[in-house]
């Protein structure tokens, strides 16, 4: 057997060991122990922004296992969800809590990857030799933004039905094709039963299979090429002559799964305070007028889409509509997600790592943050908040304060993309050290 | 380790900001609500009043009229006091009415009240319940300062009495010019006298709020146990981390 070329010599005795063995003979279960978690060896110098990768990982699987439970008793029939959701929320012995955490766990997810996506945009790790972790990393972003709407759906509630009315309509404003574009997204021409259904089958089956094989290639692609770290460093480098191992880094397991364990139980007294004392958040995570059973007949005044699509929501308001079609706001609602994967070539630095980048760079990192987050403001809020421009103002009077801001933060965002090749290039960066500092 | 300020203040407001922004707007000033779902008692008259008074009409399809144990009450006083005949302890509470007939009698069906108070908020029902007053150019002969047109008519008014919207005086606006204070006027008593009217009024939205999820008890007293446990963890796995990292130099 092939068990002579493998060494066992470390295993523990009696039937433990023989039970690995005679896996581990039929099977790489040593091989994949030590290259995934025991010889993975990552940068010793993770700091708090590395802890939103295993928490993601988290999340994905309180989702699945949530989910599961939920689908046990949902019913995906429009004359039957609402009440369905309601008879989890009652009568299933903890339906509440399992809703709850499938709830919150929705917002949540966004909240991880959001950090994630930020740490490796602020660290560079979606640079060379890492490109298709970020690729990866960038549909599985896309996969979870489709997988969310999908769901969002399912409890067929007013929000639900006019969220998921008002996305499907802007696959409507494509050019010749988007009338039957939607009307072959829905099933019918209007939201309805058949829409339910098969969003039902894309969100517990289709997607989340996506998603998992999505996770597994960032996953082993990360491991084929190593972790960045908050210097930008590339820790092999610098190998330990004799063994061959990097002389600043640790072994995944038990260093950084023991740290894990840290960070996922602070996450997960978080994730305890949000189900358990305000699982609505405020009307974020769970939206009041989603309490109301969808009605065809009866549009909410004001129809905003869950916090986490807001950012995107806001850009697709502020671009006018052009020959009277909103096609373009659509177009650049797609574009300021797509734009994600050219990140890596549209990065000319010569440092990896926010730290010893140039001010120039950090000016922007920082505009685009600040525009992200106040796009996700506005897009939750009515145009008319910060009211209108004076009327006498040339050009601009009487247009909508927000709309004019929202406007100039989508061009910001846009911008940090599109110049990153010249201000990179040109910046004032700082040495980077030899080793990682601790 | 080093600590990037501006990377972690950053992450706290990507954090936050969200959370600031208000929630759906509503044109008038809202009175507060005195939700308590452990007074008992109140939740108890409050399912009185909305068996007596909101179920002919309304139902609460959701709710099972055996989840009213939750409030204290027994079997058999649910039975003799807040049920028909014709109901089973475990059905829901449905109600008789014919939605052609609502249909033809309000102009629409009287909408299900098992999640209002989650919809609508408990501080807006507490109010609506409260802003009744006459409007002749109504059809009910009803209008609602919460609820302009409002289909319902004022159930509760042979409770509270009648009220007008009427001026009260005049005061000065925002453009120098007098304009009339309008206020809403106890002009005819009803057989309780205001503050009682107020306190059923809160006891029926307490029992709203209630029967909006039942498990809200049970769920914040769960999490209390819950972040017990996991703060007890919390110190195991900082001990464990800190006895592995003893070696990372």
């Amino acid at each position: 057997m092939a068990s002579a070329s493998k060494n066992h010599d470390n295993l523990p005795g009696g039937i433990v060991g023989k039970t690995i063995i005679w896996v581990d003979d039929r099977f790489p279960l040593l091989e994949n122990w030590k290259t995934h978690l025991a010889e993975y060896y990552a940068p010793k110098n993770f700091n708090f922004w590395y802890y939103f990768g295993s928490l993601a990982l988290l999340v994905l699987v309180l989702q699945i296992v949530t989910g599961i439970f939920l689908t046990m008793n949902y019913k995906p029939d429009a004359a039957l969800a609402f009440a369905s959701v309601e008879y989890i929320m009652r009568d299933v012995p903890y339906g509440w809590l399992i809703r709850y955490m499938h709830s919150t766990g929705a917002s949540m997810f966004f909240i991880v990857v959001y950090l994630h996506m930020f740490r490796g945009l602020m660290y560079g790790s979606y640079r060379k030799p890492r490109e298709l972790i970020w690729i990866f990393g960038c549909l599985i972003y896309l996969c979870l933004m489709a997988e969310a709407f999908f769901g969002y759906l399912l409890p067929w509630g007013q929000m639900s039905y006019w969220g998921a009315q008002v996305i499907i309509n802007l696959f409507a404003t494509v050019p010749f094709i988007g009338e039957d574009l939607a009307v072959w997204i829905r099933g019918d021409f209007n939201v309805g039963d058949a829409t339910l259904n098969r969003f039902f089958a894309f969100h517990v089956i289709a997607l989340p299979l996506v998603l998992l094989g999505l996770v597994a290639a960032h996953i082993l692609a990360l491991h084929e090429v190593g972790s960045n770290n908050p210097d930008g460093v590339e820790i092999k480098q610098n190998k330990d002559p004799k063994t061959g191992i990097p002389l600043d880094g640790i072994p995944f397991h038990p260093y950084y799964t023991v740290k894990d364990i840290v960070g996922v139980v602070v996450f997960l007294m978080v994730f305890t305070v949000i189900v358990f004392f305000m699982p609505e958040m405020g009307g974020y995570f769970l939206e009041y007028n989603n309490f109301i059973p969808a009605d065809p007949l009866k549009t909410p005044a004001h129809i905003a889409p869950v916090w986490y699509f807001t950012p995107f929501y806001a850009m697709l308001r502020a671009v006018p509509s052009m020959f009277g079609s909103q096609f373009p706001g659509v177009a650049v609602m797609g574009a300021a997600t797509l734009i994600l994967f050219a990140l890596p070539w549209l990065d000319r630095g010569k440092v990896k790592s926010v730290r010893y980048r140039g001010p120039v760079y950090k000016a922007w990192l920082a505009a685009f943050v600040v525009s992200f987050l106040i796009l996700g403001y506005l897009g939750v809020v009515p145009t008319t908040v910060w009211g209108q421009l004076p009327k006498g103002l040339p050009l601009l009077g009487g247009m909508d304060t927000a709309t004019l801001v929202a406007r100039v933060l989508t061009i910001v965002y846009f911008l940090f993309f599109i110049l990153m090749p010249w201000y990179t290039k040109n910046d004032k960066e700082l040495p980077v050290p030899e080793r990682v500092t601790s | 380790m080093k600590k990037n300020l501006f990377a972690r203040v950053a992450g706290i407001v990507l954090v936050a900001l969200p959370l600031l922004a208000g929630a759906a707007g509503v044109d008038i000033p809202l009175d507060r609500a005195p939700v308590d779902l452990k007074n008992k008692p109140s939740l108890q008259r409050g399912a009185q009043t909305f068996v007596n008074y909101c179920l002919n009409c309304h139902q609460a399809s959701m709710m099972r009229y055996s989840r009213l144990t939750d409030l204290g009450l027994t079997e058999q006083q649910i039975k003799e006091n807040l049920m028909l005949a014709s109901d089973k302890f475990g059905d829901t509470m449905t109600t008789a009415l014919n939605p052609v007939d609502a249909k033809a009698w309000f102009g629409g069906v009287p909408p299900d009240l098992s999640v209002i108070a989650r919809s609508r908020g408990a501080d807006w029902l507490y109010t609506f319940l409260r802003s009744y007053y006459r409007d002749d150019k109504s059809p009910t002969g009803w209008n609602n300062r919460a609820f302009p047109a409002v289909g319902m008519p004022h159930v509760l008014h042979e409770l509270q009495g009648t009220q007008q919207w009427q001026q009260v005086g005049e005061r000065k606006g925002h453009d120098g010019k007098m304009e009339p204070m309008m206020k809403l006027v106890l002009t005819q008593p009803g057989a309780l006298k205001p503050l009682e009217y107020d306190q059923m009024v809160g006891d029926l939205v307490n029992y709203l709020v209630f029967m909006g999820e039942p498990a809200a008890a049970k769920r914040t007293q769960l999490g209390v146990l819950v972040l017990m446990f996991l703060s007890v963890l919390l110190v195991f796995a900082i001990v464990l981390k800190k006895e592995y990292w003893k070696d990372v130099k």
